[in-house]
């Protein structure tokens, strides 16, 4: 599963990142990036991944990643 | 033919002048956070990129072309080490330096995701220096530093640059002047450093 790590360190509001993948992202009333589905990573689906990729790539400053995370089994019960 | 080499060389360098032109003003643009020529901003940002790449391929071509010219008498060693050139060295040098901060800027840019932002902005300020550097080495140097078209087109690029830094430099630049400036604070740079 591949999320997107907003760092908030980093982002500068300058909106690139809302316009190259508006599916998940939408902007706040100061043009910083705003999930849509208000998580604070939101998981990017399959479909999405190059958009997401190029908002990585784009980003003035290097606020943002894509973590991968490996589909965990359900937690095991006892 | 010899002459050939001579004539390329002047064109390809104004041409490279030009495109610095666009590519700094676009930069600075880019930085206000604002769409420009109905364009959406990382549509900006791309083309402030690939006309950077294209001003590079000019810049190659017109190094490489002075390299073989039998004139210019250039030097392996003239293109990347500053102001000992035979012909008019301290007008070639301004040249030979803006080439040298030009790779520095472009190397770290294509390396931005390795260096980080920090070490990546601190190297693009130099493109402050690279370009009045270039536009000096097209005046000073060469077979066209006293032609009024070249003047034209020398002055053109200034009214550019110098009307994009004056737009910098106007409280109402960004897209959101009133927005609080970013402070990171001392006990997260670290953090900053890894990222």
């Amino acid at each position: 599963m591949t999320r997107l790590h907003i760092d908030w360190t980093a982002c500068d509001g300058r909106g690139l990142c809302a316009e190259l993948l508006p599916e998940l992202l939408a902007e706040d009333d100061w043009g910083y990036p705003m999930a849509r589905d208000g998580s604070p990573s939101p998981t990017v689906p399959p479909a999405l991944e190059p958009n997401a990729q190029r908002a990585v790539d784009r980003c003035p400053a290097l606020a943002l990643h894509l973590t991968r995370e490996a589909e965990r089994p359900s937690a095991p019960t006892r | 033919m010899t002459d050939a080499l001579w004539y390329f060389a002047r064109g390809s360098g104004v041409v490279a002048l030009v495109l610095l032109t666009v590519v700094v003003a676009l930069g600075i643009g880019a930085r206000s956070g604002r769409t420009a020529f109905g364009l959406p901003r990382f549509a900006v940002s791309l083309l402030h990129r690939n006309a950077a790449l294209l001003a590079v391929v000019f810049l190659v071509l017109h190094v490489v072309s002075l390299l073989f010219d039998p004139y210019a008498q250039l030097r392996l060693f003239d293109v990347v080490l500053p102001f000992v050139g035979n012909y008019r060295p301290v007008w070639q040098g301004l040249g030979t330096l803006g080439f040298d901060l030009m790779v520095a800027i472009v190397v770290t840019s294509l390396l931005r995701h390795r260096i980080g932002a920090r070490a990546w902005r601190a190297v693009h300020w130099l493109a402050y220096l690279c370009w009045p550097v270039a536009l000096l080495h097209g005046l000073g140097t060469g077979s066209d530093n006293g032609t009024a078209w070249l003047w034209t087109v020398s002055m053109i690029c200034v009214a550019v640059v110098l009307a994009a830094v004056a737009w910098r430099l106007t409280p109402n630049f960004t897209r959101f002047p009133h927005r609080a400036e970013r402070k990171v604070a001392p006990r997260l740079r670290p953090l900053e450093e890894v990222r």
